[in-house]
């Protein structure tokens, strides 16, 4: 839904924003929508991009580590469940960098910014995959960890956020069910199949329930981004919402999820968990991590080795009136 | 609001059909519910070894591009080149399910333990000599350029092939090539278009498609020679003899260099076939070792 159009003021005068920024308020508080052409602090804008780059950018890193499995994908079912899961994510990058231009932000720019480290990405996605299992892992916990922390995205109050989030949501739940299939079909298979598993569950475990972000009293910008409806829940209960949703799933699966430490509250019916790492995390999120420096410089290589294309179509276009390239072939064959 | 509750709802009932609740997750015989039967006077081993030539090529080429996967140029290109793998991807599989249906298994019974499907017996329990794919789509990418005019030249061929397959008296072809003639005409107007853009576009790129041409031009030399198969079943009605689409393969890619303003290197002279009598570089092997590897570490898995 979107916002009343505002009348655009003649110019930037104290009783203007203020009056703007009262109409923005109420457009938060009354669970509408914002939508690009109307007005927005410039903190909000700012922290919208940064949020959304972020995602965006997660899209297109996450799509490396899954990637590496793709020409040795042990089926060829499982490679076109796989192959159409990483063109997905190409798909839900493009979708994000398209909601962050809404807001004045330029695709090439956020590019630029990732492989110079001025932005970050999901620091899961620095950790290697060492087997096949890691494929239905980081779709069992780490796409079932983003769909906790996105689908209250869906409700964000920024319009072309929100709508990018449910289609992204969408497809999030398909491939974390393909992901939980696959580990199901694998304990079902080999000693050593199974093995793969637990041995992915062990590797992954902790660092999903660092998706969720620094606890609570550690997130410096949580606050404002709840205020403005950019963010509804706190890292700490969406992680709370994840771990209760997983250790079912585990015990379905026949996995052992690695704290000793993790059981059920009598009181609060909540799982009570270890302590996360959070000395790892930093050292991860600041660019540490096992596979940071090989993520980073897979982007990098594809812009930079591919340049030379890009110019080559902006030429062509310029050329030939701004058109795009037609073939236009009809041979008889394929009438 | 409502959307919120459906995930998680969804998410809720995970365990409650034992993990098979995902569109594809199921498994999915690709020629499930398709009358297999072989028409009268056509030989199955024939049938067989023809579908293995023409499923190779699409599984060999749907690897190659496949290794575009996070190193395209722009994201909208990796989606396009995804889409094209997964369309040969399919192809193949029905081919390989094809042959498996007749009884062409090759020496993948061998290696491959029962519970393994025939598509995936074929495609990674047969060792290169056994592959029927042809040099074109076995050469390496090299950079975009060439990856796009070889792209080109096989969809062309291939488009031409089943478009005239969609009147093969086996009814299983007849259908996977109705089903595939849509999708080669995507993938050769794809690469169509990138040739256009890049041989008229900066000196640089004109100058990696011109070389993109030039090194795949020569692979086009055993494409037109029938194989002692093809041309048993064309005189049955089941195959295209190969030679009947070489002047319109030719016709095509000679517009499309001279329209993206690029010389059009020499024909080759026609060449008795390599590939599809087995006969392969080094690079097959190469690339069978990345594909077939962890398969073949686990021959008693189930995936």
């Amino acid at each position: 839904m979107s916002a009343p159009t505002l009348e655009r003021p003649g110019g930037d005068s104290p009783v203007d924003t203020a009056a703007l920024q009262e109409h923005f308020d109420a457009t938060i508080a009354a669970e509408h929508r914002i939508e690009p052409r109307d007005w927005m602090p410039e903190g909000y804008r700012k922290t919208l991009i940064r949020q959304i780059a972020q995602h965006a950018h997660s899209e297109i890193i996450g799509m490396q580590p899954e990637g590496d499995w793709l020409l040795a994908a042990p089926s060829l079912r499982r490679k076109a469940i796989l192959l159409a899961k990483v063109q997905d994510e190409a798909g839900h990058g493009m979708y994000l960098y398209s909601a962050a231009e809404t807001l004045g932000a330029d695709r090439a720019d956020l590019t630029d910014k990732l492989i110079e480290r001025k932005q970050k990405y999901s620091s899961i996605f620095n950790y290697p995959t060492l087997t096949y299992a890691d494929v239905g892992v980081i779709g069992w916990l780490v796409d079932g960890a983003a769909i906790c922390n996105q689908v209250p995205l869906c409700r964000s109050s920024y319009g072309p956020y929100a709508r990018a989030m449910i289609r992204i949501c969408k497809e999030e739940s398909f491939h974390q069910r393909q992901g939980y299939e696959l580990l199901m079909t694998m304990m079902r298979g080999t000693a050593e199949q199974r093995a793969m598993v637990q041995d992915a569950v062990d590797r992954w475990w902790w660092p999903s329930l660092m998706m969720f972000g620094p606890p609570d009293d550690d997130s410096p910008n949580s606050a404002q981004s709840m205020a403005w409806g950019i963010k509804r829940h706190s890292n700490d209960e969406l992680r709370q919402r994840y771990v209760d949703m997983s250790v079912p799933q585990a015990e379905f699966l026949g996995v052992t999820l690695p704290d000793p430490e993790l059981r059920v509250d009598p009181e609060t019916g909540h799982h009570r968990f270890g302590t996360i790492d959070w000395e790892e995390f930093k050292r991860v999120i600041s660019g540490q991590g096992p596979a940071n420096d090989e993520r980073i410089a897979r982007r990098r290589a594809a812009r930079d080795d591919n340049a030379w294309v890009i110019e080559a179509a902006t030429a062509y276009a310029r050329k030939h009136g701004g058109g795009r390239a037609t073939a236009e072939l009809a041979p008889e064959s394929a009438a | 609001m409502a959307h919120e509750e459906t995930v998680y709802d969804a998410l809720g009932n995970a365990q409650d059909d034992h993990g098979h609740w995902a569109f594809g997750t199921g498994f999915d015989e690709p020629l499930a519910g398709v009358d297999t039967t072989v028409p009268e006077g056509i030989g199955p081993a024939d049938l067989g070894a023809y579908c293995l030539m023409l499923g190779d090529d699409a599984l060999v080429l749907a690897q190659r591009l496949t290794q575009w996967i996070t190193a395209a140029p722009e994201l909208e290109e990796e989606v396009a080149i995804a889409n094209v793998a997964l369309d040969l991807l399919g192809q193949a599989r029905l081919l390989l399910a094809r042959a498996g249906s007749v009884g062409v298994l090759g020496r993948s019974r061998e290696k491959a333990t029962d519970s393994i499907p025939d598509e995936d017996a074929l495609a990674y329990f047969r060792d290169p000599d056994e592959f029927r794919s042809t040099g074109l789509v076995e050469a390496p990418n090299g950079d975009f350029a060439r990856t796009m005019v070889r792209l080109l030249a096989a969809a062309t061929v291939r488009l031409a092939v089943f478009a005239r397959l969609r009147e093969s008296r086996d009814p299983v072809l007849a259908a996977i090539a109705a089903k595939g003639v849509n999708e080669l005409a995507y993938h050769r107007d794809h690469a169509a278009r990138w040739v256009l853009r890049l041989g008229d576009g900066t000196d640089e790129s004109h100058r990696r498609a011109q070389a993109g041409a030039d090194a795949v031009w020569p692979l086009l030399d055993d494409l037109f020679t029938a194989t002692d198969v093809e041309a048993r079943l064309t005189a049955a009605g089941v195959a295209v003899d190969p030679a009947e689409v070489r002047e319109e393969v030719v016709s095509v890619l000679t517009e499309v260099l001279e329209r993206a303003t690029l010389r059009v290197p020499e024909w080759p002279a026609d060449a008795a076939p390599r590939g599809r009598t087995g006969e392969h570089t080094a690079e097959l092997p190469e690339l069978l070792a990345t594909l077939q590897g962890l398969a073949r570490q686990h021959p008693a898995a189930t995936w």
